[in-house]
This record gives structure tokens, sequence and C-alpha cells, in this order.
């Protein structure tokens, strides 16, 4: 599975280790200049937005607080008419709910078919690839039904425009969009001695202040305490989510709430806060983003991403100096992700997630996905990578022993020749296919075995599961 | 041990000894002889992911303690499912009430992993990897513990679900199966070619082999009802067909997950009741798909670590230290509590807001390993569970 490092072998490990794999042609367009191509790819303006009619979070809480009141309806309703048979009314109230969270599925489905629609047809797969990094990196995940709205608005609204900005402006997003507010549970926490506090039985939350040291910024080897964590909880209290009652145009939206504002300054990590209202936790954030360990962590967390799961300490040397000479500046991280010379080594050091995987059989064959459920949600599931639906805060996990079990394998080799058979070519020959989807990096085990197939799905489902496409 | 299935099966004993091979007490004593058809122990775990809050899942209802500290989320006593004076099962553990009553269920109420940790992440990572703290590790206890178990025992292991958890990751060959599309009689030609195209990798080589082995396993039982993955019930009936049949794994895992409960948590019912439904339906599961299996199975439920002692200020719990792991299975000794009871008194709570542990989450496991799977002390203190000299094994447990 290995080459010599040549020009075509880097075009090949560009569309595969930094893009999402060659859609036909592609390989001629990152051409003698792989490197080029992929910086053109770094823009400003952040990633690409699916396209569509897409709720914003907004519409996402809203949508959530009318099915939660049709609900509250059903219930009552079905409480009253207790004398009926009760497994009939049970029945009702089930089919009533069912109704009610429909349009809240429809949204999720569309978000999941658009984004997966982006990534199938991009001609710039390294910025949704670095994309879909920050995505997993800030997890929103629909396992809770009450982010199943919020968790595409999040990764549109406070992930991708700023994926290529500067990290501390990312965590700031993060952190005050209503899907993570509401994710980590972060909406109703309560400062014990804020003016709410002494009025009701109600009190901190550390869930998301947690989480935002543990996962999105210094990492657990840090050294903070857990009196670190509840301190940074008391200075997170008050960031909230608007209700009606606060007016339309804060309805929904981020809304810091002084009434739940733990009162007094903070000491977070050895630092003292004494800032009052917003700006303490947003301090607290900013020292976070800017803290080295942080700039470890991330350094790590990219490198084990894109290039192998023991990544070589140069390249974290270099993402980490990248990432603290730039002060966090992300276009900067990803260019030093494509200059340093580690992540090129011919030798393929990762295996592709499910969503990856499928995602770049749609690329090789230049197709797109056409329908959310049975295209992506069925098929994800069973491969164990539910778009959206990370099953805990620190999403996916990234190594080949969490996806490469004997029944992910069979699975994957049942996908494959379901997927060939629908959308194997009829025009292409087989081995000219597997030229454009894998170029220098395909072997020549594989040629043969696809020149040998017998029928062209044969050949397809062989393409996608040569070691040479499953590992990148 | 397996008495029975030593004293039951002269037959295969003779045959045993006729190998001439210094084959002593321990392989006569050992359960797996599978290819004669004896009974063999079997071990399910379930790992609860999330954060487990032992005191809804076990209220101790006779502690003065636990109604002010729990407030709304505290499960009323006059709904707990008793199990003595002091403590009983939250009202949507039935089955495992109907299991304790019989003498094939009991907890555990004050286990942790050997390090306080409260990130959900590395302290799933140490009680997976079974070590003494963090090393970044790379494999499992069980499966350590597979290559412990004599091989004539034939104890293979089978991870249910898509993804294979840490705590079955190592050396040894595991199975794996979840629900969903399956490999078809036409993709022989396929994977032949694939097993060719796989030969200079060993991951997807042995992965490979090992799936289709398995289909072809799966193919002998039904697994129709089995098709969701997020059906705790469906899953575990899976589970016990595998164990039950002829040849299979003697060692199955599953997770749960879903029980992260900082913010309505919930008492008798909400949030933490349903998952914990899910979980009753898994035991549920395993004894009616183990059949005649499961008096040779023990079932141990765990989770990374506890929840606070107090509510909090949204209704639910933070993270905690100890928690409540439930052992369950027809191989089961009679017997009360596991470990002691630190009680909640404002003084015992660890650093203030944790239940603390009095028992080491590797003192069960090494209890469970030794007297219902036959590994021995060494083994367990060398291989298994490194430097765990200072956590010796719970005794009377099988």
């Amino acid at each position: 599975m290995t080459f010599q490092a040549s020009p075509s072998g880097d075009a090949a490990i560009a569309t595969a280790r930094f893009g999402l794999g060659a859609r036909p042609g592609e390989l001629a367009i990152a051409g003698a200049r792989p490197r080029d191509w992929l910086k053109a790819q770094i823009a400003a303006a952040g990633a690409d937005q699916p396209t569509g009619s897409l709720p914003s979070g907004r519409d996402g809480v809203a949508a959530y607080l009318a099915f939660r009141a049709e609900a509250r309806m059903l219930r009552q309703r079905a409480s009253r008419q207790q004398g009926l048979e009760s497994d009939t009314a049970a029945a009702q109230l089930e089919a009533g709910r069912r109704e009610a969270r429909e349009p809240l599925r429809q949204a999720l489905l569309a978000d999941i078919l658009a984004r997966a629609r982006l990534a199938a047809a991009t001609p710039a797969p390294f910025r949704e690839r670095w994309t879909l990094f920050w995505s997993n990196h800030f997890t929103v995940s629909t396992a809770k039904p009450q982010t199943a709205t919020l968790a595409g608005p999040f990764e549109r609204e406070a992930i991708r425009p700023r994926v290529f900005g500067r990290f501390e402006d990312l965590l700031v997003a993060s952190s005050t969009h209503p899907g993570m507010l509401v994710y980590l549970d972060q909406a109703r926490s309560t400062g014990p001695n804020s003016v709410a506090g002494r009025r009701r039985d109600a009190g901190l939350n550390e869930n998301l202040a947690r989480e935002i040291m543990e996962l999105h910024t210094v990492g657990p080897d840090a050294g903070y305490t857990q009196a670190d964590v509840t301190e940074f909880a008391r200075g997170l209290t008050g960031y909230s989510i608007g209700a009606e009652r606060d007016g339309p145009d804060r309805a929904g939206a981020f809304l810091f709430r002084l009434n739940l504002h733990e009162p007094g300054p903070r000491t977070v990590m050895g630092r003292r806060y004494p800032q009052a209202g917003p700006a303490q936790a947003r301090a607290i954030l900013a020292d976070l983003a800017a803290d080295p360990h942080t700039a470890d962590h991330l350094a790590r967390k990219i490198a084990t991403h894109f290039v192998a799961d023991a990544p070589p300490p140069r390249l974290v040397a270099d993402l980490r100096g990248a990432f603290l000479r730039s002060r966090g500046d992300l276009a900067v991280v990803a260019a030093a992700l494509i200059d340093s010379p580690e992540a090129w080594t011919p030798a393929p050091g990762k295996f592709k997630r499910p969503y990856e995987f499928l995602i770049s059989s749609y690329r090789a064959v230049g197709a797109v996905p056409a329908d959310a459920g049975s295209e992506l949600i069925e098929p994800l599931t069973q491969l164990g990578e539910r778009p959206f639906a990370a099953p805990q805060p620190n999403g996916w996990p990234e190594r080949i022993g969490d996806w490469a079990a004997p029944d992910a394998i069979v699975k994957r080799m049942d996908w494959a020749s379901r997927f060939a058979a629908v959308h194997a070519p009829a025009g292409a020959t087989p081995t000219a296919l597997a030229d454009s989807a894998l170029g220098a990096r395909l072997a020549p085990a594989t040629r043969l075995a696809i020149a040998r197939a017998e029928t062209r799905p044969e050949a397809l489902t062989l393409l996608l599961m040569s070691p040479e496409f499953l590992y990148r | 041990m397996t008495s029975s299935a030593g004293a039951a099966h002269g037959l295969s004993r003779r045959s045993l000894l006729a190998l001439g091979s210094g084959l002593g007490l321990t392989l006569l004593a050992a359960p797996g002889l599978a290819a004669a058809g004896l009974s063999r122990p079997r071990l399910v775990v379930i790992v609860c992911r999330g954060a487990m809050d032992g005191l809804s899942v076990s209220p101790p209802i006779g502690d003065a303690d636990y109604p002010g500290l729990r407030g709304q989320i505290a499960i009323p006593a006059d709904q707990a499912l008793r199990l003595d004076g002091d403590f009983a099962l939250h009202p949507k553990l039935a089955t495992v009430h109907a299991l304790a009553r019989a003498g094939q269920a009991r907890i555990a109420p004050a286990v942790a992993i050997p390090q306080r940790i409260r990130s959900h992440f590395e302290a799933q990572d140490l009680l997976e990897s079974g070590g003494e703290r963090l090393y970044g590790a790379t494999t499992g206890w069980l499966n350590r513990a597979l290559a412990a178990i004599s091989p004539d025992r034939g104890a293979g292991a089978i991870a249910i679900g898509p993804r294979e958890p840490l705590i079955l990751r190592g050396a040894t060959v595991v199975q794996s199966w979840s629900p969903g599309g399956r490999s078809s009689p036409s993709l022989a030609r396929v994977s032949n070619t694939l097993r060719d195209l796989y030969q200079s990798d060993p991951v997807l080589s042995v992965a490979l082999a090992c799936g289709l082995r398995t289909e072809a396993a799966a193919a002998a039982f039904d697994l129709s009802e089995t098709t969701q993955a997020r059906d705790a019930r469906g899953l575990a009936v899976a589970a016990a067909r595998f164990l039950a049949a002829d040849g299979g794994p003697s060692i199955a895992v599953l997770s749960l997950d879903g029980f992260d409960t900082h913010a309505a948590q919930g008492a008798v019912n909400g949030q933490l009741a349903s998952r914990l439904a899910a979980l009753d339906g898994a035991v549920d599961g395993l004894k009616s798909g183990l059949g005649p299996a499961w008096s040779d199975t023990v079932v141990i439920v765990v989770t990374e670590f506890g929840r606070t002692a107090r509510v909090n200020g949204t209704g639910g719990t933070d993270h905690g230290t100890a928690s409540t792991m439930i052992l369950a299975g027809g191989a089961l000794k009679r017997g009360g509590l596991i470990g002691d009871w630190p009680t909640l008194r404002p003084a015992r709570l660890f650093e203030s807001r944790d239940l603390a542990p009095t028992l080491d989450v590797r003192q069960v496991f090494k209890g469970v390993l030794r007297d219902h799977l036959g590994v021995d002390r060494a083994g367990l203190e060398r291989a298994v569970f490194p430097d765990s000299r200072a956590a010796p094994p719970v005794s009377g447990l099988v």
C-alpha cells in the first residue's frame, strides 16, 4: 500500500488524507501542486454552508418548546380520558407525540441530508474535513431529545463561520450557542447567591464548565481541580437562552441573565476574575483559549484526526507552535498541518470513520445522497456513526480500534455491495474508476482484483473495501 | 464454581484424563467444555456509560440523610422496591428486584475505580483497562482475562454493538455483533478476494475472518427480534443467543448510555428512570435468552463513577465518586450487600460532596474472574489487573 513520494503520490494523499476522497477528475485538479490546492481551500469566511431551507437555532428552540407544550397538552388530555381503555389511551398518546415530534425529525433529516450533499459534492473537501473536525470537537449531540433541532443549527451558526478564525472566537460562539447551552445543561444553572438562587431552590450545574475545560480547551492533563470546575461553573451562571417573555428578538437566542449570575470574583486555575456579569466567564474563556495546555491538546487532536492514531511528535510540535505563535489563528494552524512534512508520509496512518467512508464512496462515483433516512441515517447507524448523534460529549472516537471490529468490517462490506449495486457507473471501466478515486495510492494487487471482477458492482465493492480506500 | 459441571460429567472427565498430560483439577473444574455440550460459566458485563447514579439505582432508604440530600429526586421509600430495611431498588428495576428476592441478584452500593477522577472518558478508560492508574492503556482487562483462562475452556468473547469497547480490546481476537444489514451469500466471491487483499493487514484480515464466522454462527439462531440499535432488551437477547449456543463465546459485553443526568434527572419517572427501565429490560433479555444457561451466568452491571450526593441546582446531579454495582445471574451465591455502606453523613462524604467508596471495582471483578471463570490469583494480579495486590478479590460471590 505504500509507494514512492512523488507529485502524483502527493495528490493522492491530498485528496484522501486531507480531503474526503477524490471525485472523478479531482486528482488532476490537485495536480502537481497539491499543497497549494489544499491551502487555497482555507477561507477567512469559514466553511461552506449546506444549502436548503434549514431552520435557525432560534427556530429550533421554538420548535422544541412547541413540541413540549403539545406533548403536555396530550398528556393532560390522556389523563382526563382515563375512563377509556388504558391501552387505547396510551397508544393514542404515543401516536400524538409522534405526530408532534415529526416536524423536529424532519428538520434534523433536512440538516443531515444537506450536510452530506455538501460533503459529497464540494470541490473544497479539505475545508469541509476541517469543519467536520471542529464540529466533532464541539459536539452537540441529538442523543438528548431537547437538542434534536439544535445540533444542525449549532454547526451552521457557531462552527462553520469560524473554522479558519481565532480559536477563542470559535470557543465563545460554541459556549454561547443555544445548542451547547441546552446540550450541556447550562441554560438554567443558577448561582446559589444570585437573585434567583436566593429566592428559590435552584443552584449550579457544572456540566458545561467541566466539559469546556476537559474537552474543548486545556484537557484533563492541565492539572485543574474540582474547585476550578466549580468556580468556572459559578462564573458561567447567567449564560442562558431567551424565552418568549424576554421579547421577540431575544427568544431562542443567547441571553445573559444577571439574576442567575453568582455575584463576586472567581478564581480559576490560579487566576482571579473580578469582572461582573457576562464579562467574567468571557475572560475565563479567553484565558482558557490562550493557555498552552489548549495548544497541546488541540495540536495532538488535529494530528490524530488527520494523520495518525499515534501522531509523529514533530507534527504535534509544528501544530502547537503555529497555534501559539498565531495566538490561536486556525487558518495558520491549518496551513501548518499542510506544510508539515510528517503529514505526507506515504503509508496511511488513519482508518476512515464510517461517515468519511460513506462520503468518500459517493465522491468516488461522483454521486450525492438523495434521501436522509435510507442513504445516511440507516447505514450510518448500523456502522456506528449516526449523524449528529455521538453518544457522549467527547464526540466520535478517532482510532482504528474504535471502528474496525469484526462486525463493523462485515457491515461495511454489506453496505458497499448494496451501494455498488445502485451506483456502479455504466460508462467507465472499473479500473479507470479506481484510478480516478485513488490515483497513485491504488496498489497493483487491488487493481488486478478489480480488473478480474465478474460484474461492475463487484468491482466497485472491491474498490470501496480495498485497504487503500478504507485507510487514508 | 461449576461443581455441577465437574460432578455430573464423569465421561468427559475420563476422556480428559485420557489426554494424559498433567491436567490438574483446574481443568477438571473447567466449565467451558463447550464442545462436549457441558455447562460452562458465562459472564456478561453491562457498562452503563455517563455515570449512573447509584443513589437512585439502589436508594439507601434506611439512611436518614438520603431524603434531605436528594430532595425532589429522592426515590420515596414507599415506592422503592425493598431489598431489606436499609436498601431498595429503583421502581423500574423490577426484574433485578425479583432476581434479588430469589437470591440471584446482589448490590455493591459504594464501589469506585481506583483513582478519583471526574472525567467520564478517563474514568471509563480506567474502568475498562483495569489499570491502577491511567497509562493511555490500549487493552482491556476482560481481553487480558481471556488469555489467562485456559484455552481448553473455549472461552471466547463477543462485543454487542457497532464499536468494540476498550474492555474487550487486546491481543485475543473477540467477536462482535450488532443489528443491521448482513452479509449475503452473493458476497462470498468478494469476501474471498478481500481475504487476499487483506493478507498483509492484521487488523482487517482478522476482523473480516472473525466477522464472517460470527455471521455464520448467527445464522443458526433467531436474531430477528433484535433490530434496533437502541433496544437494550433486544441487544441483550442477541448476546444471550450467542452465549447459549454450542461453541459460542462465554463472555459478552454490552454498553448502555444516557446516564449523564445533570438536569431534570427525575425520580420514580423521568430521564434516569427510562434508562433504568432499559437496563432492567437488558437483564430480563439475558435471562430469557439464556434459558437454562442462566444458571451458569454472572452479570455485572457497572458504571465509571457515581454522582453527587446532593441534588444540584437543576434537578439533576453532577459527577461524583462511588456508585452501585449490580451482580445478577443464576451462578451467583445468595447473599447480602457486597462491601460496606459508608453512610451519607456529612462528615463521611468524599470531598463533602460524593458518596465515598468502600470497595474497588477491581475487587469484585477479581472475585468473579477467580471464582466463576477460574483465573488464578497470580494471573489476576500479573496480567489482568496489574498492581492490584492491595485490592484483594471479594470472596463468596459465586
